[in-house]
């Protein structure tokens, strides 16, 4: 399969790379791990008339461990975050759904950055940056922003980016003591995407749950917070009842805009929804305490 | 680097001029930006070990390692492999001397058809160099990007698993 002829341009600054996207406003593209787009442009999805392969660009990729939080470089692989040793200690989950992402091959070429940018219904990485908060700071020529999490997924492949914005950092915040993260997903076995996954970040102090932030993905359009889930858990014990009836309420905000294709049903996917999160808020849970 | 205009018969056609260093020798030559890697090494180096089975990055076939880590090379473009070194199934032997991996297949009757061997192989040796005594089940899913049509992944399995065993 070929895909439609472009332009080429391999900047090797964030500043040529956004002066190439202002310059040609609309009709570029950001290419990264190319792990989304280059199927989608053999596919003739996506033609664009111009990619910007922001790959030769130096010191996009990094983890760094700051005051308040880590930085993730937009290039980080899913191979560097799964064995990155400040991911792994700072956020299990991220580590883990990182080294479940896919297979070998396509874990040293997908990139957080791109992972977000796409915003596939059935990515990992949205739910789980998701679940963990914290923002992404986009660049234009003249400009830089930070996109609180929350905001960023818009719709089915639909963010908050615009078009002559990079990504160039995720900025996610520390967690507290006594917080424990899992992330659970039900995998298409070919392609390992997610048919439904959950990921779940949630704080303990004595008995009583002080914080929690619960995401889904795969079940519906976009990556989405479970906020009925959230306020069932937070300011209770988490006794096996209470971890039952929040898990069972994890699929409330996707409603009626569950997916439904060759994979799984609408009614499978708000099953294994329900299912998933009552697994991934028991294991932050043990991981909590 | 800015991909130049030339205009053929058939209206504008693009090119650039890249450079990559395949088992150890560097070829530098015009491609369209939309070559993908594995067409390159296959029709424009002539390199035809590396195969392409599915063509959408899901069997594997085409797995080569770029700058030391095993790819789909249907999924990248020749020009991301600018500057890069890149190392296919051809470049594994010592001359007669197989690596320890193709020595497992060999040995273990990984193959059949042969049709997955060259990406099958490409992704082991990636494995390997990340975990070098994998468990059965750690080879089973270092391998999950590759598909066999005709083993039945056993014997892959034990190769790969021998191959561990010789590198001790
Ligand atoms: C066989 C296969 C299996 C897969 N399985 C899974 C899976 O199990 N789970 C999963 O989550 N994903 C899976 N994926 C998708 C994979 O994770 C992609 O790598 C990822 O979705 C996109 O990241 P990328 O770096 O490859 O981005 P690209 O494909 O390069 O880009 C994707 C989109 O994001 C934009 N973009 C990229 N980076 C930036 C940036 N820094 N700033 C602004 N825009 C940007 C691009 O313009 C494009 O529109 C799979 C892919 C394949 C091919
Ligand atoms: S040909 Fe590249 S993954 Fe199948
Ligand atoms: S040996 Fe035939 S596909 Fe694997």
């Amino acid at each position: 399969m070929v895909t439609s002829n472009f332009e080429y341009f391999a900047p090797t600054s964030v500043d040529e790379a956004t002066s190439l996207l202002s310059k040609y406003r609309g009709e570029a593209k950001v290419l990264a791990g190319g792990h989304s787009l280059i199927p989608m442009m053999k596919l003739r999805l996506a033609e664009p008339g111009i990619l910007v392969d922001i790959g030769q660009i130096e010191g996009l990729s990094y983890v760094r461990k700051e005051e308040d939080g880590v930085a993730i470089g937009s290039m980080t692989t899913y191979r560097e975050m799964a064995t990155s040793s400040v991911i792994q200690s700072n956020y299990p989950l991220l580590a883990d759904a990182s080294a479940r992402v896919a297979d070998l091959q396509v874990r040293n070429r997908g990139t957080i950055g791109g992972s977000l940018a796409h915003s596939d219904p059935a990515g990992d990485i949205p739910a789980v940056v998701l679940a963990i908060g914290g923002s992404v700071v986009a660049r234009t020529r003249r400009s830089k922003r930070e996109i609180n999490i929350d905001r960023f997924q818009v719709d089915l492949l639909t963010t908050a980016l615009r078009d002559n914005e990079i990504i160039t950092e995720i900025k996610l915040p520390g967690l507290a003591s006594g917080t424990g993260t899992a992330y659970s997903k039900f995998h298409q076995p070919a392609s390992h995407y997610a048919i439904t996954g959950v990921a779940a970040v949630i704080t303990i102090s004595g008995e009583t749950c002080t914080d929690a932030r619960i995401a889904v993905t795969g079940a519906g359009d976009k990556a989405t917070r479970a906020r009925r889930t959230e306020r069932i858990l937070k300011g209770k014990e988490l006794t096996p009842p209470v971890i039952r009836r929040a898990a069972s309420r994890a699929a409330a905000e996707i409603g009626d805009a569950l997916n439904e294709d060759i994979h799984a049903s609408a009614e499978y996917r708000e099953h294994l929804t329900r299912i998933h999160a009552g697994y991934a808020i028991d294991q932050a849970v043990a991981a909590a305490g | 680097m800015r991909a130049y205009v030339e205009t053929s018969g058939k209206g504008p056609t693009m090119s650039t001029e890249i450079t990559v260093t395949v088992n150890g020798t560097a070829h530098t030559e015009a491609v369209e930006p939309r070559l993908l890697l594995a067409h390159f090494l296959r029709d424009v180096l002539d390199l035809t070990g590396t195969h392409v089975g599915c063509d959408t990055s899901q069997c594997g076939a085409c797995t080569v390692h770029l700058n030391g880590e095993a790819v789909k090379s249907c999924t990248v473009f020749a020009v991301q492999a600018n500057g890069a070194e890149v190392t296919t199934i051809e470049g594994l032997a010592d001359g007669d001397t197989y690596s320890n991996v193709q020595q497992g297949f060999w040995d273990e009757h990984g193959l059949q058809c042969g049709f997955c061997t060259p990406g099958m192989i490409m992704t082991s040796e990636a494995l390997l160099k990340q975990n070098p005594n994998p468990s059965e089940e750690e080879i089973r899913a270092g391998i999950a990007g590759n598909y066999c049509r005709c083993t039945g992944y056993q014997n892959i399995v034990n190769a790969i698993g021998a191959a561990a065993k010789a590198g001790k």
